[in-house]
């Protein structure tokens, strides 16, 4: 119990002080994860939309891939893109593996099935409800995906903000391919598991409630956002 | 729905919107993606070494020295020694930093090192609770884990073919124990790094086996204090590899070299002799001319 | 109405006679159709032929097939075997999507009542000069102009259905197709919408609509089908059907049911 009455001024004092190192690191992981989900969403928006509209055999099974896929543990991706970027490695000759970038690829394909998995529930929903009106209009089956997905912006918001949530807290994915080198692929979350380990438990927590007030912070701001334009709050069917 | 009628999707008047909107993210991920450290910025070397030995405060003092003296960064990768040894072997690493001697030498008649050097040494101590519940104090270890065995006491084991953990299970062959056959009542092996293991002794009242330097660095101790300690069984040899280019062509040899000839040399050796914790020595320099 | 002007008549064009006049040339035909969503059945062999200019209404209880049967014809579903549907005039090349449709609820993007009708227009592929002054015509039309800068979803329920009205009058449909257009409206909406129906129908415009209001049929309708368990029972010219013409008995049972001062 010391340890986490300890942890709030901790992270007072850490969120005041303004270390740069602290600093350089948040910005490092909400760069890594943002970029995730932007590299996620291209994919994973275009899979789960075409997973909606889209009729082909085997349709069932993929869908049933898909919402196993998130469970995948992050550690799991990590260490097959770990194996995938080793120099003894298919794609070893790239030298990606203890960098940032290999991180955003881990990031990425964890979050892709999340995101095509909400995306296509979305759509689903908003296809009973416009979809046959869009086919009588004269929409064929893509352009019906991309109309509402526009109509559904909002929700599209929130399912990119939950993918981020995802990204930004994971620890196995990044800790593995990135190396957790200081200065170089120090995210927060891996700032964490080290300090834990060292046993500055009430510095590990302290980032952690600056984690959690950052994420928080984008969420208020998407609040905000949903007030002024009058929307309700959207939640996800 | 069933039978839904094909129909063809006319020409994109404005699937500009769409193509603008992907436009966007991908310029947006471009930008941000070169705001990201590039992966060749200045000289730079990766380094696999152990959790102990970035624990300690090793690094903190020995890095900026090296890089003072030849410009060149060196990159960290700090996992058990068993993973670090791994990681060298793929070529995922320039250099080699670890304390397990038995294993190094393999790694070089593996092929995958010309050679290993002595850098520095440090010693393993056992902590356990102040009280000394076991009457384990004193300077002969294999004596003490003889007592421990015989009593239900805790100790906590890192379990994870870690430098450590390969000491740890000499000493119990010393003290003539098996501890797979006959585990001792109180062993917990908790397959983790030295700090979580000191976290879990402390919390359990248990005795560890822990490096000096780490122990000097760790602040949660809780009841624990140093009970057995000076067996020259205890000694902890670090050692450096470079990683050849016979078997990883791609590797940084030449920066690598540098910094093996650096940390043995008069300089290096200098600034790990100055390195303290509470005034105390966190390593001693014993690399052979 | 708030703020809206009242719908402007539209040009009268010749329209044929309704009550005893030859029925003008085939539109589309269904030969013992049957259509299956799932596991279910929920048309079998329906025949009927879809003439220029008439005004067919179709009627029956929930579930008898109606609406199935106006989604068959329009197109956005699949009979059994393509043979079973059959379009008789080169329409432009939609997939087989005949005309247009306005459902009982309309769908609207989250978009201006402007943008609405002109995303219409684009997915017909009319070009950009012709948008904007046809959606235009298509809001005077229904009376709609003052309101062409609001949010789709802020007009009430009776302007909602002007809107879907005016989107699918502005595609210029040989066919409209109404699933139970009024149903949802109030006296006052059912009245305006009614009589927009009734003058886009005397532009010409060929008519299919299902209801569940007699009076509204009897208005309306050239023809009227009555349906029952996804069967065609009934199809007779409308003065025949309220009037003197031999039925089979469930459809005397079901006006029976709709009508009960019918003796």
């Amino acid at each position: 119990m010391n340890s986490i009455a300890q942890s709030l001024p901790i992270a007072w004092s850490l969120v005041t002080a303004g270390d740069p190192q602290l600093v350089a690191v948040v910005l490092l992981s909400l760069r890594v994860s943002a970029l995730a989900c932007v590299f996620g969403a291209l994919l994973g928006v275009a899979a789960g939309a075409a997973l909606a509209v889209l009729r082909f055999p085997g349709q069932r099974g993929v869908v049933a891939l898909l919402n196993t896929l998130l469970a995948l543990p992050s550690v799991v991706v990590g260490l097959t893109v770990y194996l995938l970027l080793s120099r003894s490695g298919p794609l070893g000759e790239f030298g990606l593996l203890f960098t940032p970038t290999a991180m955003v690829v881990a990031q990425s394909l964890l979050v892709m099935p999340l995101i095509a998995a909400l995306t296509r529930r979305l759509l689903v929903s908003a296809l009973e409800q416009g979809g046959e009106q869009l086919h009588s209009l004269g929409a064929g089956p893509l352009l019906r995906a991309g109309l509402l997905l526009a109509h559904e912006r909002l929700g599209l918001v929130t399912v990119l903000l939950t993918a981020f949530g995802r990204a930004v807290s994971e620890v196995g994915a990044v800790m593995i391919v990135g190396g957790n080198i200081e200065g170089v692929t120090r995210v927060m979350t891996t700032t964490i598991a080290l300090e834990t380990s060292k046993g500055d438990l009430p510095l590990a927590l302290a980032l952690g409630l600056v984690l959690l007030g950052v994420v928080g912070a984008l969420h208020a701001l998407l609040a905000l956002l949903q007030a002024r334009r009058g929307q309700p709050v959207e939640a996800l069917a | 729905m069933d039978g839904m009628t094909p129909v063809p999707t006319p020409r994109p008047g404005a699937r500009r919107r769409v193509g603008r909107l992907f436009a966007a993210a991908a310029a947006a991920a471009l930008m941000a993606g070169a705001a990201l450290p590039a992966a060749a910025q200045g000289r730079f070397i990766v380094m696999a070494s152990t959790t102990s030995t970035e624990q300690s405060g090793l690094f903190k003092g020995l890095l900026p020295a090296f890089r003072q003296a030849t410009g060149i960064e060196v990159r960290v990768v700090a996992v058990g020694t068993g993973q670090a040894i791994d990681t060298a072997r793929r070529g995922d690493a320039d250099v080699l930093f670890v304390h397990d001697t038995a294993l190094e030498e393999k790694f070089v008649a593996d092929g995958f090192a010309a050679e290993r050097r002595d850098v520095m040494y440090n010693d393993f101590v056992l902590a356990g609770p102040k009280a000394d519940p076991a009457g384990l104090r004193g300077s002969d270890i294999a004596a003490a884990l003889k007592k421990l065995a015989a009593t239900p006491q805790g100790f906590v084991s890192r379990g994870d073919k870690s430098g450590t953990h390969a000491a740890e299970l000499r000493l119990w062959k010393a003290a003539g124990i098996d501890v797979d056959a006959q585990r001792p009542a109180g062993y917990r092996a908790c397959g983790c790094g030295m700090g979580p293991a000191l976290n879990m002794a402390a919390a359990l009242n248990a005795h560890v086996l822990t490096d000096r330097a780490t122990w000097l660095a760790f602040r949660n101790r809780s009841e624990l204090g140093v009970l057995v300690e000076g067996d020259h069984r205890l000694f902890n040899q670090y050692g450096v590899l470079v990683v050849s280019r016979a078997k990883h062509p791609h590797v940084k040899a030449d920066l690598a070299q540098q910094f093996a000839d650096w940390v043995v040399s008069p300089a290096g050796q200098a600034v790990i002799a100055q390195l303290k914790v509470e005034g105390e020595p966190l390593f001693f320099p014993n690399a052979r001319r | 109405m708030n703020g809206a002007s009242p719908p402007t008549a539209a040009p009268d064009r010749m329209a044929p006679e309704t009550l005893g006049a030859a029925l003008g040339p085939p539109v589309l035909s269904l030969h013992a159709a049957g259509v299956s969503l799932g596991a279910t059945t929920a048309l079998t062999e329906v025949t009927l032929t879809l003439h220029r200019g008439e005004r067919l209404v179709l009627v029956g209880s929930n579930g008898a097939g109606k609406t199935t049967l106006l989604r068959l014809l329009h197109g956005v579903l699949r009979p059994r075997a393509a043979a079973q549907r059959q379009v008789h005039r080169p329409q432009p090349a939609r997939g087989g999507v005949v005309g247009a449709m306005v459902f009982q609820r309309p769908f609207f993007l989250r978009l201006s009542v402007r943008r609405n009708l002109r995303l219409a227009l684009w997915l017909h592929g009319v070009p950009r000069a012709g948008r904007e002054a046809q959606a235009r015509l298509a809001l005077q039309r229904v009376g709609l102009e003052a309101l062409a800068e609001r949010p789709a979803h802020t007009l009430s329920a009776g302007q909602q259905q002007r809107l879907a009205l005016a989107r699918a009058w502005a595609l210029r449909p040989e066919v409209l197709f109404l699933d139970e257009p009024t149903a949802s409206l109030d006296p006052a909406a059912k009245r305006e919408v009614e009589a927009l129906i009734d003058g886009i129908a005397r532009e010409g415009v060929t008519l299919v609509m299902s209801t569940h209001n007699l009076g509204q049929a009897k208005r309306l309708a050239s023809r009227v089908a009555h349906l029952e368990g996804g069967r065609l029972l009934a199809l007779e010219p409308v003065d025949r059907f309220f009037g003197a013409a031999p039925l089979p008995a469930p459809t005397r049972l079901f006006l029976k049911g709709e009508l009960p001062w019918t003796a």
